[in-house]
């Protein structure tokens, strides 16, 4: 097997990071490294669709890494690891926030309708976009910039769902509210991200320059 | 069963999720076929799902693990820096200071690492060739997606990014940093 490289599927992925929990509650606290190494994006990306600010993200989530370890004899194996530790990162974020009131600039629009339907605002056709296009750092920002500009609500269940692919249970679980809830939102959020970006990147480009502070498309 | 347009919309997210009993599904297979507008609407949300779901849209910044790796080792060991430690690293950093002028006379100047945050590479092969940009602190292999410019990129030999102050890409060349690291933790595990 040597030189072979597998990766790991889920339920073995789960058993391999159970038997390090163990070791580490044991005391080798050095396996904690190996544990959370995969999921360090993911934890700062939950932080920063919560704060919108790199320098706070990072800081969460270095806070809520060290937080999971101090912790780990509290965690339940019904969970992956990953959720709980995203979950970690986002109640940490949340904290954050309110403590410091950014969520008075959090723009309330969406909260009002939330129940109601959302009608697509734009029905052009929009060809597939090669994935090689994320090579384009204004792509990527422009992308990021899109996200950026929906309600907190929407972002972070989009984040968790298609960005981490989380499942809707998890993504429940991570956020605390209902698995209707983040249907709802989820629904909510990839349409309205489609009607920014629609017909195209190229377009989208154009229209982003009107996506002012506090402006918004729909 | 039929669906109309607006029903269509309210679950287009499960239809993409596959979330959706068969008989809504095919009714709203069926309403594609007629209905243009709800068709762009599906493919336009199918490429937000797609297009986000890139992993290249998960970027961490620049030196982000090796901060948190810092913060973890200030946690995870806390008596690491004793009176020892202490007098160890000043004896070090004499000796470094005393020896710096005739280094520097003797051999070719190699510059220090370009970050502080940085950890050097462990016998990573010095005419393998690598990729990095000027004003980057790292480098990669052709291709790492952690490369964050395009337009600058320069192709050198592992030496000479090394001899420059780069470290190597925690991605595409984590083995070369994982030696280093193991050693550290190792000796503070025992």
């Amino acid at each position: 097997m040597a030189g072979a490289v597998r990766l790991l599927d889920q339920p073995e992925q789960q058993m391999h990071e159970a038997a390090l929990i163990q070791r580490i509650r044991d005391g080798e606290h050095e396996l904690f490294y190996e544990l959370v190494r995969p999921y360090e994006s993911r934890v700062y990306s939950a932080a920063l669709a919560i704060l919108r600010n790199q320098a706070d993200a990072e800081d969460v989530a270095q806070e809520a890494v060290l937080k999971a370890f101090r912790h780990i004899r509290q965690f339940r194996a019904e969970a992956r690891f990953s959720t709980w530790l995203i979950q970690i990162a986002v109640n940490e974020a949340r904290m954050r926030r309110r403590r410091e009131h950014t969520d008075l600039m959090e723009p309330i629009a969406d909260r009002r309708d939330e129940e109601g339907n959302y009608t697509p605002r734009d029905f052009a056709d929009w060809r597939e976009i090669p994935s090689e296009s994320l090579e384009r750092k204004e792509i990527r920002q422009l992308l990021t910039s899109a996200l950026g500009s929906l309600s907190e609500i929407y972002r972070e269940v989009f984040v968790l769902r298609d960005m981490q692919h989380l499942s809707i249970e998890e993504t429940a679980q991570a956020l605390g509210i209902s698995v209707a809830a983040v249907k709802t939102r989820l629904l909510r959020a990839r349409l309205m991200l489609r009607d920014m970006l629609a017909p195209g990147l190229e377009g989208a480009l154009n229209r982003s320059v009107s996506f002012g502070k506090g402006k918004k498309p729909w | 069963m039929v669906v109309n347009c607006e029903q269509v919309w309210r679950e287009i997210s499960n239809f993409l999720d596959d979330d959706l009993d068969p008989g809504l599904r095919s009714a709203m297979q069926e309403h594609f076929q007629e209905c243009k507008r709800c068709t762009a609407v599906l493919e336009g949300t199918r490429n937000v799902v797609q297009l986000y779901g890139d992993e290249r849209l998960l970027e961490v910044p620049l030196g982000f693990d090796h901060r948190l790796h810092r913060r973890l080792d200030e946690s995870l060991y806390p008596t690491r820096r004793t009176f020892f430690g202490w007098m160890v690293a000043a004896a070090a950093a004499m000796v470094v200071a005393g020896g710096f002028e005739v280094a520097r006379s003797l051999s070719p100047p190699r510059s220090g690492l370009r970050s502080a945050h940085a950890h050097p590479g462990h016998a990573v092969p010095p005419e393998m060739m690598v990729v990095l940009y000027p004003d980057g602190k790292t480098f990669h292999v052709a291709g790492c997606t952690y490369i964050h410019g395009k337009a600058n990129l320069q192709a050198v030999t592992a030496r000479e990014a090394e001899r420059e102050g780069y470290v190597p890409c925690v991605r595409c060349l984590k083995k070369y940093l994982q030696e280093t690291a193991s050693v550290d933790y190792g000796s503070d595990a025992s």
